[in-house]
Parts: structure tokens; C-alpha cells; sequence
């Protein structure tokens, strides 16, 4: 706490510089978007309606915001108490990750201000995206709900605090419901695209696919979230390095089989549309590395990590995870989609799109630290110590 | 690339009860196949000769800008083109691969399926299958999301990117007003060489079957549309492959919307086995605290007792030992008492000796 009172004082901190410039150039683009058009900031085009908003900001953004919800299920749920340590920052990572989804929906929207739309409006329930829209409100709502009893701690209000303790394992059961289905309907999404989206990557288990990576993503997401937290905020935290690390080769064998569960089905998906044959052309090369370098490679390192005991392996794994699942909804997104085109119709970002999508990460880190730096995340309220 | 049916079905099998949600998409016995009587066209690509007349009628009827170049430019074939917020219809030069073949044109524009993709995923319901045939787009409740210029599998919808206030997705409306005038769309009335057919649907399938039936030579032996992804308005007939005019041969005749929803199915069994499921795992976990909490207090009172009984003996011992000691030392001291008696007793006779000596008389008696 006392670097927080430190750095409260100091604003022109290297980071709160760097940030600034982030957000300050982010949000000039948006006042360009909002007032000239989607084309003047974004690439996209008629053939690829969506590009990495789209890709990253929302279709990598909820798989990695999956902590959450596979933390809290372990720990409320399963009773893998253990690992409670590590539920605060991941509910919190993964409310500000859905919140971030979100904006970069709002972004991306031709019209962000129909947003209730299919709710207040007009309704199309046939549509995979109004259940992942639905689930993706409730979710945000459920997770900003998880996040509050930091916020009650924080401001002393007792009374509500013991309100939504005793709403945890409720919240726990609907969190772990509403991510089962958006997170696995993202991949649904794709089903109605079998010419479009090359067939290495199209399914019919493609929700399935979705679901699996989504859990080794959040896991990785914790254990990459907990690198930079447990250093930033080491002052805060209780637990001993020796525990941290027993906590990180847990998750790494957990991602070691969340992994291996997503290497099976991807072999299954090959095997029963008789696709191998694909993996000669150039397009099954591109598909190797994915499948090789960002799920295989993985989840050797985190067999290894938890079998020896080293957390650097398990660290490893979660970084090139983390990568892979950005790279894998990329392919699914715009590279591998609309495959058959001539390259010149082809869809790469325009570097206000990227910048966009990086603010809002940087967004996302300084909202983590505001919250961190007051509210107690990283370690338990003395108050209410062996509590929900 | 087409999506087999058994492939299809076993993808279903992930969720239980994928399966069965499937067939309950079709009501029980009953099937709907489409509004009677309701439009279509058919292009004829035998007889195109790409003079491009329909793109020209097209943007008049929509009141879109007159193209840069004369609309007889044959070179604006050098490039594929595609349908834009303010091109509804284009028409592209192919060359099949064989030999000295002419070059054959296609004409691109929204193909009004049967079963729309673009309406079943909308999340906000803007886009309606007419009984007339045509599919229609509503921008007023367009949230812009353009999952429908995505999902389209025939590239045939478009944005309005350059709009910041009111973006709309762009496309072949089929001339859904002309049809209610009772007239016939644009770009089949300026059709010079009869290769754009207007009429019922069901009637132009007959008509393409005729023609094909007439010069199997002149024709590839299917019509383009009937079928395919559960049918569209427009059918297209080529001389040439389907798939050299990038139209997807072989496809499923399921429907995109079929396949799509079929998905959702899963959402009211994950919604009603899950809390049961997951309180039942909770239980469990509970439970075996309990039972590891029950186990530990039992080992700690089993502890506590034997803890006590063994104290018991030591005190009981203890307790022995001490009285032994005191027994010992009370012999001792006893020992020790007659002992000095018996020294004290020794040392007087030894006195008394000593007196009798000076009494010699007294020490003989």
C-alpha cells in the first residue's frame, strides 16, 4: 500500500506517461470514427466485414477473459480452495476484459447506439450472436456483481458486503452457465459460414473447439495476469512465493490438460471430415504452426513445469497459450476466412485499428491498477478473512 | 468445400441432445417449402454477352451515381468486381480454364434465398422474407454489427463504411417496390438478349429444366439455385462449371439458418442441467469437507482421550512411585532411627563398661 500512496502523489510516472500517450492518440481515433465513418480508421471492407475488433478486441478478449469464471468455479464450486488466492484478480481481469469487449463492440458497431436494441427493440433470437450478446450482458452483469464485494470492503459497507457473499455460489453456478454457452456459441457463429472459413479450421465441432481453447486461455490468462500483479503489488501480497508458485504449477497442469482435451478434438474434427489431406497444402502448414507451435509446444512445457516443479516452463507455456489463442481466432477471423480470395481483396488491419485495440488493453491494465492500488484483489480484508 | 450431412450430425452429437432440438426444428410433421407463387429470376449465362444493360438499369432504378466509365467500357472485365452500397448488381467476365472457349458472364447480386442466412443472424430480426420472393432489410433497427455481410455465402451484401450517422448494409432489394407495381424488376426488362428471366420461381425452374432437356450440349445438367443451401430466387444456368463461375457446386441443400440455429438448441439443455448439475458438485465438495472435518474432530477427541488416559497412568504411576519413595524413605528413616537406637544403645553399654571398670565389684555381679 505504501508504493500506492507513493505513486497517488506522482503523476508522471514512466507507465502513467506511456499510457497517456496510448489513450490520448486512442481516443483521438475514435473521435475520427465516430464522426467520418468506419472507414476512416478500419480497413475492412465488404469482403471482410469484420477485422480485429472484431478478432481481437471481442473474439480473443472474451476467450482470454475466461479466468474468471474457471477460477471461481474451482474454488466456490469444486472446492479447490487453494486456489482462492487468485479468484480476485481473475474475476477482476475478467470483468475489465468484458467490459473492454464491450467498448471494442461499441467501436466496431455501425450504429453502437442500437446496442439494446435486440432486447428493447426487436429481438432475433435465431441469431448465435444475440444469445452470445445476451449471455455476454448477464455475464458482464454477474461479473461487476463478483467484483463488488472488493468494492464493499473498500468502502466499509458491511451490510451489503454480506449481501453479495452470500450470492457467491449463485453467481458462481450462473457465471460458469453463461460462459459455457457464449463462449462456445462465438465458435457457433462460424457454422454458418462452410464455403467461407477454410475447412482445416470450419467444424462442425467448432463451438466445442471454442469452449475447450476459451478455458486453457483464461487459465494462461491468470497465470500471465499473476507475472506482472504478484510483482507490481508484492507489497500487498499475503501468500508466500513458495505457495504462489505451488498455485501457478496447478494451473499449469490444468492447462497441460485443457490443452491436450483441445489438441484431441482438433485431431477428432480432422479425422471425421476426413481432412488430413489439407495438411499438405500450404494453408495446413499455417494450420501446423498453430496446432504444433501454440498447442502442442504448450502443453509440453506446462507437463513439464508441473512434472519438475519449474514455473518459468509453466510461465512459458501460459505467454505462447495466450499467443496461440490470439492467433487461432485470428485464422478463424479474417485469415483463414474467405480463404479463396485473390490476395489482393485480402484484409490486413490499418494501424489505427491496432492502436485502438491496444489502448483498450492499456485501458484495461491502468483501470486494474486503479482498482488494485485501493481495493483489497491481491490480498484478503482482514474483516472478512476465510469468507466468500 | 461442403458440409457433409453425417458430418454435420455427428457435430451435433457434442451436446446430447443436439440431435433431437435438430428435428424439433421442423415442427413435427409438418414442413414449410416456401410461399406459393412467389417470384424468381433466372440467368441464363448461355445467353449473356456482358453488355452489362441490368447494372445500367440497376442504378437507375436505385438512383445510384452513373459509373466513371461508359457503360459499354469492356475494360472494366480486367478486374473482378464485387457489389458495393452503390453497385447491386455487377456482372463478371470468367474464362474457363479450356482452351478457345468464349469468356462467360455472370451476374452478381443478392440471390434471395429461399431460407435467408442474412435473416437468421440478424439479433435484431431486420431482414423478412417476402411472400413475394424477396428478402427485405428494415436499417431502422440495424444495429450495423454486419454479421449478415459476413455470413452471406454469396459476397452479396454490402456496408456503408463511409457513413458515420447512419451506415446501412447495402443491397438487391429484387425491386420489391416495381413487383408491387406489378412490373418487372430493372434489370430484367433492360436484359437485351433474354438472359435475365423473370417470373415464378417454381415456373422458371421448369422452364431452365427445358431448356436443359432441349440442348443437353449447350447446358451443365443443374440448375444453380434450386437446391443449394435450401434454394434461392435467383437460378443460374452455365455451360460451363459452376464452380469457374464461384458458385459453390455439391453444397448442401440444407439450409444456412438450418444448420446455424441448430446450435442454439443446446442453450435450454445447458440452462436446465447445469445449476442441478453444478449444485450437485458443490454438494459433493461440501460433503467431503464435512466428512475431512468429522474425520479430524473424531481423530482429535480419539487423540484427546488417549492423551488422557495415558496421563492417568503417569499420574497413577507417578502417584505409586511417590508412595513408593515415601515408603522407602520411611524404612529408610525407620532403618535409620534403629540404627542410631541401636549405636546410641551400643555407645551406653560401652559407658556403662567403662563406669564398671572403676567398680570392678559392680561389673563382676
Amino acid at each position: 500500500m505504501s508504493e500506492a500512496v507513493q505513486t497517488r502523489g506522482k503523476l508522471f510516472t514512466p507507465f502513467n506517461l506511456i499510457a497517456g500517450v496510448i489513450l490520448l492518440v486512442g481516443a483521438g481515433i475514435l473521435l475520427l470514427r465516430f464522426t467520418q465513418g468506419l472507414q476512416a480508421t478500419t480497413n475492412l471492407t465488404h469482403y471482410y466485414p469484420w477485422g480485429i475488433w472484431i478478432g481481437f478486441d471481442v473474439m480473443s478478449g472474451v476467450a482470454l477473459a475466461a479466468g474468471g469464471f474457471v477460477t471461481s468455479s474451482a474454488v466456490y464450486l469444486f472446492g479447490m480452495k487453494e486456489y482462492k488466492p487468485i479468484v480476485r484478480p481473475a474475476i477482476l481481469t475478467g470483468f475489465l476484459g468484458y467490459f473492454l469487449v464491450v467498448l471494442g463492440l461499441i467501436v466496431d458497431l455501425g450504429k453502437p447506439w442500437h446496442l439494446p436494441y435486440p432486447f428493447l427493440v426487436q429481438a432475433g433470437p435465431t441469431s448465435a450472436l444475440f444469445e452470445v450478446s445476451l449471455c455476454v450482458a448477464l455475464y458482464l452483469t454477474t461479473l461487476f456483481v463478483e467484483t463488488t464485494p472488493a468494492v464493499f470492503e473498500w468502502l466499509g459497507w458491511k451490510r451489503w458486503r454480506k449481501v453479495v457473499g452470500a450470492m457467491t455460489i449463485a453467481l458462481t453456478v450462473f457465471g460458469l452457465i453463461l460462459s459455457t454457452l457464449h463462449q462456445s456459441t462465438l465458435g457457433a457463429m462460424y457454422a454458418i459460414t462452410p464455403t467461407k472459413l477454410h475447412p482445416l479450421w470450419y467444424s462442425p465441432y467448432i463451438p466445442v473447439h471454442f469452449f475447450v481453447s476459451a478455458v486453457a486461455a483464461g487459465l494462461s490468462m491468470v497465470i500471465v495476469e499473476g507475472m506482472f500483479s504478484h510483482k507490481a503489488f508484492h507489497h500487498q501480497v499475503q501468500i508466500s512465493n513458495e505457495q504462489f508458485e505451488r498455485i501457478n504449477l496447478g494451473l499449469g497442469k490444468a492447462g497441460a490438460v485443457a490443452l491436450a482435451i483441445y489438441t484431441a478434438i482438433k485431431l477428432l474434427s480432422l479425422s471425421l471430415d476426413d481432412k488430413w489431406h489439407l495438411l499438405g497444402t500450404s494453408w495446413g502448414a499455417w494450420y501446423l504452426v498453430e496446432l504444433v507451435g501454440f498447442v502442442l509446444l504448450p502443453c509440453f512445457l506446462f507437463t513439464v513445469g508441473y512434472r519438475e516443479s519449474k514455473v518459468l516452463f509453466v510461465r512459458i507455456a501460459a505467454v505462447i497459450t495466450v499467443i496461440g489463442i490470439i492467433l487461432n481466432r485470428f485464422n478463424v477471423s479474417f485469415i483463414a476466412f474467405n480463404y479463396d480470395l485473390p490476395s489482393e481483396h485480402r484484409y490486413v488491419p490499418h494501424w489505427m485499428e491496432i492502436w485502438v485495440s491496444v489502448a483498450l488493453v492499456t485501458f484495461g491494465v491502468v483501470m486494474f491498477r486503479w482498482i488494485a492500488n485501493r481495493m483489497p484483489i491481491m490480498y484478503e480484508h482482514p474483516d472478512w478473512k476465510d469468507e466468500h | 468445400m461442403s458440409v457433409s450431412r453425417r458430418g454435420f450430425l455427428t457435430g451435433l452429437a457434442t451436446g446430447a441432445g443436439m440431435l433431437t432440438a435438430h428435428k424439433a426444428n421442423a415442427a413435427g410433421v409438418q414442413q414449410f417449402t416456401g410461399y406459393q407463387g412467389r417470384f424468381g429470376l433466372l440467368h441464363d449465362t448461355t445467353l449473356c454477352v456482358g453488355c452489362r444493360s441490368c447494372e445500367k438499369a440497376c442504378k437507375e432504378v436505385n438512383g445510384h451515381p452513373p459509373p466513371d466509365r461508359p457503360i459499354d467500357d469492356k475494360t472494366v472485365f480486367d478486374r473482378h468486381r464485387r457489389i458495393t452500397p452503390t453497385e447491386f448488381t455487377v456482372v463478371n467476365r470468367y474464362k474457363p480454364a479450356e482452351g478457345r472457349t468464349p469468356p462467360v458472364y455472370r451476374k452478381h447480386q443478392c440471390m434471395h434465398c429461399n431460407e435467408p442466412c442474412c435473416a437468421s443472424v440478424c439479433l435484431v430480426h431486420a431482414f423478412e422474407k417476402t411472400p413475394e420472393g424477396p428478402v427485405l432489410y428494415d436499417p431502422d433497427v440495424c444495429l450495423g454489427c454486419r454479421y449478415c455481410v459476413m455470413a452471406c455465402p454469396y459476397h452479396a451484401l454490402s456496408y456503408e463504411y463511409d457513413s458515420a450517422f447512419d451506415p446501412k448494409v447495402m443491397r438487391c432489394t429484387m425491386c420489391y417496390p416495381r413487383i408491387k407495381e406489378g412490373k418487372n424488376p430493372g434489370c430484367a426488362d433492360a436484359c437485351p438478349t433474354g438472359a435475365i428471366l423473370f417470373g415464378e420461381r417454381d415456373k422458371l425452374i421448369t422452364v431452365a429444366k427445358e431448356r436443359i432437356r432441349k440442348s443437353p450440349d449447350r447446358y451443365i445438367d443443374h440448375v444453380f439455385g434450386e437446391h443449394e443451401f435450401g434454394g434461392t430466387s435467383w437460378l443460374t444456368l452455365a455451360g460451363v462449371p459452376f464452380k469457374s463461375l464461384e458458385l459453390h457446386e455439391g453444397v448442401t441443400h440444407e439450409s444456412l439458418p438450418s444448420i446455424g440455429t441448430s446450435y442454439l438448441s443446446v442453450v435450454p439443455l445447458v440452462v436446465t442441467i447445469y445449476p442441478g448439475l453444478l449444485m450437485a458438485f458443490y454438494a459433493f465438495s461440501k460433503r467431503k469437507d464435512k466428512l475431512a472435518q468429522q474425520e479430524l474432530e473424531e481423530a482429535v477427541r480419539l487423540a484427546l482421550e488417549k492423551a488422557d488416559e495415558d496421563t492417568k497412568e503417569k499420574l497413577k504411576q507417578a502417584a505409586d512411585k511417590s508412595a513408593k519413595d515415601k515408603e522407602k524413605a520411611i524404612n529408610a528413616a525407620v532403618k535409620k532411627a534403629l540404627q542410631e537406637a541401636e549405636r546410641k544403645a551400643a555407645a551406653e553399654k560401652a559407658a556403662a563398661a567403662a563406669t564398671d571398670g572403676a567398680d570392678p565389684k559392680e561389673t563382676k555381679s
